[in-house]
């Protein structure tokens, strides 16, 4: 929003945008798509150099690419299908990111080109771009890429230091050693031999942004302070999977299966930073909170009795599709109206 | 060619491209969407498809002075499913594979949308040689589709045409095409295609109506 120093022209005459009118609210407010894209991308920054510690200097090539591929896709369709380029929102940025922190570390490079550019192309732009997504590009983008299920799910051993040159690594256990996740433990309901507190840092196993969920959970704090994302989803979410996994271990005594199970995987950054996604959720709070009791649910189900160990992203992903009803079915009484907003 | 010959070609255009039963009537898309997965497999169920509605064309349309109106439909599906069952035997006689490839698709045709709805909209209104050459259109159109949708499909998704690989080794093929999700995926873009070709050929062929025209009025 620059409205103060863009000048439209009537009739020859230049006049500045101020005497424009434009309709109440007349508050003006700082906030406009890119801060608030940066203020995320700020608050995945920390877990994101935690990846790149833990696993090694190759992330740096996995987030560099799918960033850039993903800008790249953003700027070339926008401009094929001649709509303005608006790559300078960061919103592609951010989905870049958001992709390259749900790929394992030995994920090939070519398959974060890929993924960027399903999410930015067919999930985003042929849709509408900004705004118009029905599901969250970065994991549905995800999701497309168990295409090539082997390199999905190919896990290294956390300190695996992965050199800034290993560009490509197989993925048959030769240049590195590959570890089960957690989950994956979990799926068969025995504790895994982790320190829960390995498990909250992020000396595990997993996808290059998911393992450090202290760092996710900072990150989401600083999102719930600077207001750029509200409560009730990830209070929801979370608490709905803390509940159910407390009540129905699968193994273990219910506490500590409860919180193995909040701190596997990729739960807090889906929480926080994936379900909170502003298209992909629903407006009213009563919406966000069914939204996180439901992605909280099917969260345990696909963990419990799924083909995948991890239910996160399907779970997101189905919830994405019942926002429009959810936000229809608990639109607010209009003031003075009957029932649902009938006279 | 007489004028009944003209017809036919036209007939024959129609059923594969201007009114595809797949691309553009958007008809039989389950086995469209289930059987795709090779183009192998789409010429065989296209083929049996073709099969069926032709016979079953011919039929409706020698009877169509004797089926009273009132069951209809239950009559188009006795002749049908005849026919279906038929196809089915021949099948597991002679293509064994194709038929363990294509499983309950084939018995399926049964309840193919495109059969009945050319039963119901041509056979029982026009004579047994018009609605033969119907059943062939529509048949090869249905063919067409399927083939156009498993080459993306196979391509993509297996590295290989018609069971023929094309990459070397180190192709590794994108799994999901030939799984589920990439039939919608690829349906939907194939779709999108055709609608921009038709929209393109329709706003020239616009164009070319009202440039005369224009022509006309600045003589005038």
């Amino acid at each position: 929003m620059k409205e103060s120093s863009t000048v439209t022209s009537v009739g020859g005459a230049e006049i500045p945008a101020l005497l424009s009118v434009s309709p109440s609210p007349h508050i003006h407010h700082p906030d406009t798509t890119r801060t608030v894209m940066l203020d995320v991308i700020f608050a995945l920054i920390p877990a994101a150099l935690w990846g790149v510690y833990i696993f090694g200097l190759r992330v740096l090539w996995v987030i560099l690419v799918s960033v850039v591929s993903a800008v790249l896709a953003e700027a070339i369709t926008q401009k094929l299908l001649r709509r303005p380029v608006t790559v300078a929102d960061c919103s592609a940025a951010l989905t870049g990111l958001l992709l390259a922190l749900n790929l394992p570390a030995t994920v090939p490079l070519w398959m974060c080109a890929i993924g960027s550019a399903f999410a930015i192309i067919v999930v985003k732009q042929l849709f509408g771009g900004i705004g118009k997504n029905f599901v969250n590009p970065a994991l549905a983008a995800r999701v497309f890429l168990f295409a090539w299920p082997e390199s999905m799910s190919f896990f290294t051993a956390p300190g695996a230091r992965l050199g800034l040159f290993d560009f490509s690594v197989k993925a048959d256990g030769v240049d590195v050693v590959s570890t089960a996740t957690p989950l994956a433990s979990l799926k068969t309901g025995i504790i895994p031999e982790v320190s829960i507190f390995d498990l909250a840092f992020g000396e595990v196993g997993g996808c290059i942004g998911e393992v450090s969920a202290i760092l996710l959970i900072a990150g989401g704090i600083y999102l719930l302070v600077r207001r750029v994302i509200t409560w009730h989803i990830p209070v929801a979410y979370l608490g709905t999977v803390a509940l159910v996994t407390f009540l129905f271990p699968q193994g273990g005594a219910g506490a500590t299966f409860m919180l193995m199970e909040l701190f596997s995987g990729g739960l807090m950054l889906g929480a926080f930073f994936m379900a909170t996604d502003y298209t992909t959720s629903p407006i009213t709070p009563a919406g966000r909170l069914i939204f996180g009791v439901g992605c909280g649910l099917l969260t345990v189900l696909i963990r419990y009795f799924g083909g995948y160990n991890e239910g996160v992203s399907f779970a997101i992903l189905i919830m994405n599709t019942l926002v429009w009803y959810l936000d229809r079915f608990t639109r607010p009484r209009v003031f003075g109206g009957g029932k649902n907003g009938k006279k | 060619m007489g004028e009944k010959g003209k017809q036919y070609l036209r007939q024959l255009k129609e059923g594969i491209l201007d009114n595809n039963p797949a691309l553009i009537q958007l008809l039989g898309l389950c086995p469209t969407l289930a059987v795709t997965t090779s183009v192998n497999n789409a010429f065989g169920m296209g083929m049996a498809a073709t099969a069926v509605l032709i016979c079953s064309n011919l039929f409706i349309s020698l009877l169509r002075k004797f089926i009273p109106k009132q069951v209809r439909i239950a009559a188009y599906i006795v002749i049908i499913s005849g026919f279906v069952t038929a196809v089915e035997l021949l099948m597991k006689a002679y293509l064994p594979e194709l038929d363990r490839a294509l499983g309950l698709f084939i018995p399926l045709i049964v309840v193919n949308c495109i059969i009945l709805a050319r039963a119901e909209a041509f056979a029982s209104k026009n004579g047994p040689v018009a609605s033969v050459v119907d059943g062939l259109s529509m048949g090869l159109g249905f063919t067409f589709a399927l083939m156009l949708i498993a080459s993306v499909r196979e391509i993509l998704g297996a590295g290989s045409f018609w069971g023929i690989p094309l990459f070397g080794e180190n192709f590794r093929p994108a799994l999901i095409f030939i799984m589920p999700p990439g039939a919608f995926l690829t349906l939907g873009f194939i779709l999108a295609g055709v609608q921009k070709i038709r929209n393109t050929l329709s706003d020239r062929r616009r164009m070319d109506e009202s440039d005369p025209d224009a022509g006309e009025e600045e003589n005038k």
